[in-house]
Order: C-alpha cells, then structure tokens, then sequence
C-alpha cells in the first residue's frame, strides 16, 4: 500500500515515461495515457490484488483489461514500474522486435498483458468471459477493466453492458475514462454520448462517478466503494471524469495531444514540469 | 445409408465432452436448437452460457473465459460465426492466441431456402488467412462428432464449420480424428479428387461413376484446410499427375485454392477446381442449389474427365 505522496511521485515518474516513449518513436497515445496515469497507478499498487509473477490464467488474483488500447505507454509504464517486467523495456516501445507493442498483445509474452487490445469496443466482453470464469472457478476475485468514453461509440460495448446486467456479472469493475474527447474532437462534435449516467442506469449498472479523476484520493475512494459494492448481483461502472493530457500545461485540455507525440522542445518544457522522482529508464 | 445431419454429429460430441471434461464451457447465440446444443445446455445449465443475438460480444467472452482455463465452444451459423465477427476473432481470438473453437453451422449454399444472406460461402478463405487458426470442414454425422471431441485436446483456436442437411453418414463409428491428416478413401491411379465436407460424398459417388468408364480415381477426404496435409496429397498426384478438388465454398480462398498453392510450389500438375465461382447463392432446397452451382458428383466426373484430357 502506498501513501498518496508516494503514489504522486509514482505518476510524475510515469507521466515522464509516457512523454519520453512517446517522444523517442514520434508516435503513440500521450492524452489518453496520461489523464489515466493516476487511474492506473492507484489501481495497481493499492488496490488490484495481483501477482507479478504473471500467469495468464491469474487464478485466484484481480486482473485488469484494458480496452481502449492505444493508451498503451500508461499501461507499460505501470506495469512496468509495479515489477512486472524490467522498466529498461520502456525503451522499446514501438520498435522493431520489442514486446511494447504500439497496442498491447498477448503476441511477444509480455507480462502483464492477457488480450490484445487497439481495435476498440471488445475489452469488456473479454473481460465479462474472464468474470464468468472466475465465478466458474469459485475464485472470488475481480475483474476491472478500462474504456475510452468515445470507446462506447462501438456497437459491441452495448452488447456487452447488456450481457452484463441480464446475467448479474457482479465481479466486474468497468472504468470509463470520460475525457469527452476522441481524435476528430470531443464527443459533442463528433458523435454526442448523451447522458452516460442515465444510459448505465437504465441498463441496470450500478454507476460511480469521480468528478475529480485526476486526484488520487476522490479515485482510491471510489474504486474502494466499487469493491464494497460487487457481489450484489449488479456489474458497476466508473464513470471517471478526467482531463485528457494531464500534468503538461499544453496538453491538457484538448484532443490534439491524442495521438501527437510532443517535438524535442514540447519535451524539454513537459519534463520540466514533470521532474524525475523514481529515476528514468 | 444412414442419413444425419452434421450438426447433430457436433451437438453429439459437444455431450460427450461436457461429461468427460469440466472444463469444456458452451456459447450460443440464440440458435441452440440449430446448432443442437440443447442437450449440452439441459445436461450442464452451468456451463452453457446463451448470449442473446449479439455474436462479437460472444466471440469476446469466448477469449476471456479461457483466462482460467475454461475451453469455449461457441455456437452459430457459419455467416455469423467468421464475417459478423471477423475483426474480434482476429483480435481477441487469433492474435491472442485464445482457446477458442468457433463451431459454425449451416455453412455453404445446403441451407437452402434461407438464401444468400445466410449462405457464407467465404468463409474457409477467411478463417485460413488468420495466424494461429485451424480450420476444420467435416463430411458426415460420425466425422463431426469426431473432430468436435478432437479438437478440445488441441490447444489453439479453431474453426469448425459443418452445415444443415441430412447427409450420407458413410465413415466410422467412433472413428480417431487427426487434425491436419487426410484420409484417402479409396486408391486410384489416373486421377486424384480431393474434396472436403459434403463434396466428399459426392466424390465418392463420382468416383463410382468414374470407374464404370475405367477411370480409376483416388479420393482423399481433406477434413481439415489448414494445416493442409501436403503428403497426402502430393503422394496421390506423383502417381496420378493430375488432380480435382471440390468444396461447397467460393473457388478463392478455399481448399482448391489451398491445393493450387501447393502444387503450384512444390509439384505443378492439371488442376481443375469445383466450387462455387465468385457468386452469391440463393433461395431453394439443398439439392436444387448443389446442381444450379454445379457442386454434385456429375460436376466432378466432369471436371476429372477434363482434367484428364489436359494430362
């Protein structure tokens, strides 16, 4: 378990993994990834109960799946900096013969990962069938999964929230990251979402909500109530609002920082903003 | 000859299973009687898991219920079992290498009156393309029951596609299935036929045929597409020096296709293919569809004897 000041220098230390992979390829996901770092980063040292000696079985551990998987480099990034595999590694994101796929896979054996993930909308099936396994196995622990919020635009996410509910998959934890944007520009102009809120109740989800979901505490408080809460018959959902590029004063706030890595320069003054705390890669 | 339907022999290994193995788990969606699931549903209401018309949310709980172990059998149509649900195979199966058997029903153009909506006919072609996909057609009741209890001894995706009519149940009782091993029925020197599903029957009856004009063909049922038992094969055609394959599938993409590859690398040799030619299908009963696509056992004496002349 880590204290909150710990867990902040963990995401400086990883917001500052995410800029530099990115930056080192030209390429990959650094909004996303970094409106979820402190998601991930709280998910992982205090609260999933898992192993990092990695079996792709996980039996009786937590296991989390990530859906929306181009933000990729959090995931590394974490997975990397909780034990699973040599932070090193990082480096390799998105070169030729490494493991740190542009979207992870199952594909190179990386520890940590259990899908491949980047061809949006299929995350929470697989994790509904890794729920109904656990239960299979009368192995009492849970399943949580993260999606983007323009994720839900896919058809067969609202399969799968269905499934969920008729079937009272109640040892799920399902997180939508609701930045409100997606590449072409945010939700309302691309495709308006509605009220997600109403559309989860009406689809018998319990429903959460962070208003702050880039403050460590407001998020460890709600995935504890989360936890609190399956076993009840009800799969719940976390509808985590936060603001896509945070901790980089010019990333925040917009789409742009989606799938744009930042120049020498935009790195320079985004690592200023982000010292190093555990030590880079 | 026993008449069955192939999906009865699938709906009669899946039984099997469930009692020899706990592990064994089964989707469907919404076509449990099609697929003749009822009795793996009735005998293991535990592991049988309806998921409601909604098949790419099936094939992903597929991939995640083997995240401890479980071995997934999903059941529907062939259309709605590979080109509905392409890209989740491709991700959440293929490529993540899950332990998935993708069991398809009424495949091909012997559905019958349902029509071309429902007549994939591409299917083969696509499963094959798919790293780490086996791809498996079975010809009768015995064989489908067979490669159904086979196939959860095999670790890795699979596809599984037999179809709807009552056909000829003509191979073994209790029969041993080998993946990727062809099995010649009969031996013959001037010709070799190579057919999957139920052509193979009609190759068999063509090779009848074939025989009271002294042409001695060789028939070699290739139940499964890939991996393509190549031995076999190239075997029969260094002694026949020429071949015909028949399938109820589009000539692209399927086991021709597969043969042409072959033979084209490793022993060129007349080819003549029997399948359907880059077209949809349509409305009428099985027979009617087999004969208006050109797919039964005259096509395929046709074919031989023109092969032949191209010796």
């Amino acid at each position: 378990m880590k204290s909150i000041k710990e867990l902040e220098e963990i995401c400086t230390q990883i917001r500052r993994d995410i800029l530099r992979m990115v930056h080192t390829n030209n390429s990959g996901h650094p909004g996303g990834s970094l409106g979820c770092t402190e998601f991930l980063s709280i998910l992982y040292f205090n609260h999933l109960k898992h192993n990092i000696s990695f079996e792709m079985d996980g039996i009786n551990e937590d296991l989390f799946f990530l859906s929306n998987g181009h933000i990729s480099p959090v995931l590394y990034s974490v997975l990397a900096r909780s034990g699973y595999f040599d932070i090193k590694e990082l480096a390799t994101f998105r070169k030729l013969n490494s493991r740190l796929q542009g979207h992870p896979t199952t594909h190179e054996k990386l520890e940590g990962i259990r899908v491949a993930s980047g061809s949006l909308g299929q995350g929470l099936s697989v994790a509904i069938g890794a729920a109904l396994t656990k239960k299979l196995n009368n192995d009492n622990h849970l399943i949580y999964s993260l999606h983007g919020d323009g994720e839900l635009q896919e058809g067969q996410i609202w399969e799968a929230i269905m499934y969920a509910s008729a079937n009272k998959i109640d040892n799920i934890i399902a997180t939508i990251d609701y930045n409100k944007k997606q590449i072409d520009g945010s939700l309302d102009d691309v495709l308006p979402m509605g009220d997600l809120k109403a559309k989860f109740n009406a689809f018998d989800w319990e429903l959460l909500e962070v208003i702050e979901g880039n403050d460590l505490q407001s998020i460890s408080h709600t995935l504890s109530q989360a936890k609190e809460m399956t076993g009840k018959q009800k799969p719940i959902a976390i509808l985590l609002h936060t603001k896509m590029g945070n901790g980089v004063d010019f990333m925040m706030g917009t789409h742009k920082w989606h799938g744009n890595a930042p120049n020498d320069e935009q790195l320079a003054s985004a690592l200023s903003q982000n010292t190093e705390t555990l030590g880079d890669y | 000859m026993e008449m069955k339907d192939t999906r009865s022999g699938f709906g009669a290994g899946l039984t099997e299973l469930g009692k020899k193995n706990k592990d064994i788990v089964a989707l469907c969606a919404d076509l449990t009687g099609s697929l003749k699931m009822n009795d793996f549903k009735n005998n293991h209401p535990d592991r049988f898991f309806q998921i409601g018309i909604a098949e790419a949310n099936m094939i992903g709980i597929a991939a995640g219920m083997t995240i401890g172990g479980k071995i997934p059998f999903t059941g529907t149509f062939a259309n709605f079992s590979t080109s509905r649900v392409y890209d989740q195979i491709r991700q959440s199966v293929a490529y993540s290498n899950k332990n998935v058997k993708i069991c398809a029903s009424h495949a091909g153009l012997t559905l019958g009156e349902d029509g071309a909506t429902h007549q994939v006919l591409e299917d083969i072609g696509m499963m094959k393309m798919l790293p780490h996909m086996t791809v498996i057609n079975t010809c009768d009741y015995n064989q489908t029951k067979a490669a159904t209890i086979a196939i959860a001894d095999h670790f890795g995706p699979v596809y599984l596609r037999f179809g709807r009519p009552k056909v000829p149940n003509f191979t073994l009782e209790n029969q041993k299935f080998e993946i990727g091993k062809g099995i010649k029925i009969n031996e013959g020197k001037d010709v070799t036929i190579v057919s999957t599903g139920h052509l193979v029957w009609e190759a068999i009856e063509a090779s009848k045929a074939l025989e009271k004009i002294d042409i001695s063909a060789e028939v070699i049922n290739i139940h499964t597409i890939k991996p393509l038992d190549k031995n076999i094969i190239i075997n029969s055609v260094s002694k026949t020096k020429c071949i015909v394959t028949a399938e109820e599938h589009m000539l692209n993409g399927g086991l021709g296709d597969s043969v042409a590859q072959l033979l084209s690398r490793e022993m060129p040799a007349p080819l003549e293919m029997v399948g359907v030619n880059d077209t949809f299908g349509e409305s009428g009963t099985p027979r009617q569809l087999m004969e208006k696509y050109g797919l039964t056992s005259i096509d395929i004496v046709k074919a031989s004897k023109k092969v032949l002349s191209r010796k």
